[in-house]
């Protein structure tokens, strides 16, 4: 029921607000094409405003992922984790679900293919990956939106949400399923 | 920060690569990386300016203000320091909604122009604000309520109940972006904002 509900304002959400907004403006006898135009000038600026950012956090990202810096950070971590009883297999994924969208969901894929989609590994590994987001890419596109370099505890308070969900994850998973 | 995580990730990488003789790949990790930021940057202009300029009518309708009175206690509790009428307030409420319903089309521009309405705020425009961090906390926790991607990923494997995650992911994600948040306010006294007297040496030297 509830999901239903929920499916059906995800779909509907969009067109709803794309004409509703305006139709506000109207009501409000807004020049809703004119001022429409005015905001959306800004759309271009903004996304060639966080090329630098992203190109510069991607990058960075991209190099240690290739020099098998991860799988050794992994393995390093391995022993801490069997001591705490984080399942092994989803360490790299952990790891990798703040650093990148496209590698987490590849290496999400790989592990509900390896251990099947209603084993405990394939639904904790898909939970841990909607549970949690990009965070350096979330970083570096809001901020470099807005041209702030200082992130001062953006990245402490975000890691730690993304260790309490991660291990969130395996908890609720190990529990229900 | 950014500063050592930025050079840091780099410099491990180029010492693995010694080790692990993976220097070719490490050449077309950053390559192949610069050229998939760019698309996704460019890729953002489309949705960015349909977003933006709906945005911008919502504005002048009056709509993103009423957002923000009719959720004030969610505004005060977590941006004390933003008057309820503000419209950062309802991009940011925008952003959030967007994201709980996987609309992360739409939640990309609500939440670009969150921060541009937080910047007008921020005094010191390199720096970000507390509402910024908090901000941030929330939306890199991922809160949302259909993880319709993961759906997908299990349904196409066959699975035989592909939305049994749906109340796992709730649950998680609500941890993580509780713990988030919590995080952002307690820290947010350790990593002062004022910087140090405001001379000529290279700010980005004196807060870290």
């Amino acid at each position: 029921m509830i999901r239903a509900a929920l499916n059906a304002i995800s779909l509907w959400a969009i067109p709803v607000l794309l004409v509703g907004i305006p139709l506000v403006g109207m009501i409000r006898k807004i020049k809703v094409y004119d001022v429409f135009i005015e905001g959306a000038k800004e759309g271009f600026q903004v996304a060639v405003r966080i090329i630098p950012f992203l190109v510069g956090i991607l990058v960075a990202i991209g190099m240690f992922r290739a020099s098998g810096a991860m799988d050794m950070l992994t393995n390093a971590l391995r022993p801490l984790t069997t001591a705490t009883g984080f399942p092994a297999d989803l360490v790299p994924l952990a790891i990798l679900r703040t650093l990148s969208g496209s590698g987490s969901l590849a290496f999400t894929t790989d592990l509900v293919k390896r251990f099947g989609p209603d084993s405990v590994i394939g639904r904790t590994a898909a939970t841990m990956y909607g549970s949690s987001e990009t965070t350096f890419y979330v970083l570096a596109v809001y901020f470099g939106s807005v041209g702030v370099k200082r992130t001062r505890h953006a990245i402490p308070a975000a890691l730690t949400g993304d260790l309490v969900a991660a291990i969130a994850a395996v908890a609720v998973c190990a529990w229900m399923f | 920060m950014l500063n050592y995580i930025w050079f840091g990730l780099m410099a491990i990488a180029l010492i693995v690569a010694a080790f692990n003789g993976t220097a070719g790949a490490v050449t077309k990790g950053a390559v192949d990386s610069a050229k998939t930021a760019v698309e996704i940057a460019l890729g953002l202009i489309g949705i960015m300016t349909l977003w933006l300029g709906i945005m911008r009518v919502a504005e002048k309708a009056g709509l993103i203000s009423l957002l923000g009175r009719l959720l004030r206690p969610f505004g005060r509790l977590l941006f004390p320091e933003i008057p309820p009428e503000h419209p950062a307030i309802g991009a940011m409420i925008l952003n959030i909604a967007a994201n709980m319903l996987g609309l992360s089309n739409a939640a990309t521009p609500f939440g670009i122009k969150a921060m541009e309405e937080l910047q007008e705020l921020n005094p010191q425009k390199e720096t970000a604000s507390n509402a910024m961090v908090t901000f941030m906390a929330l939306n890199t926790a991922g809160i949302q309520f259909i993880p319709a991607t993961m759906i997908a990923v299990l349904a196409a494997s066959g699975s035989k109940n592909p939305t049994a995650i749906i109340s796992t992911t709730i649950l998680a994600t609500s941890c993580g972006a509780v713990a988030a948040v919590s995080t952002a306010k307690l820290l947010q006294r350790f990593f002062p904002y004022e910087e140090t007297p405001h001379v000529d040496v290279t700010p980005d030297e004196v807060t870290k």
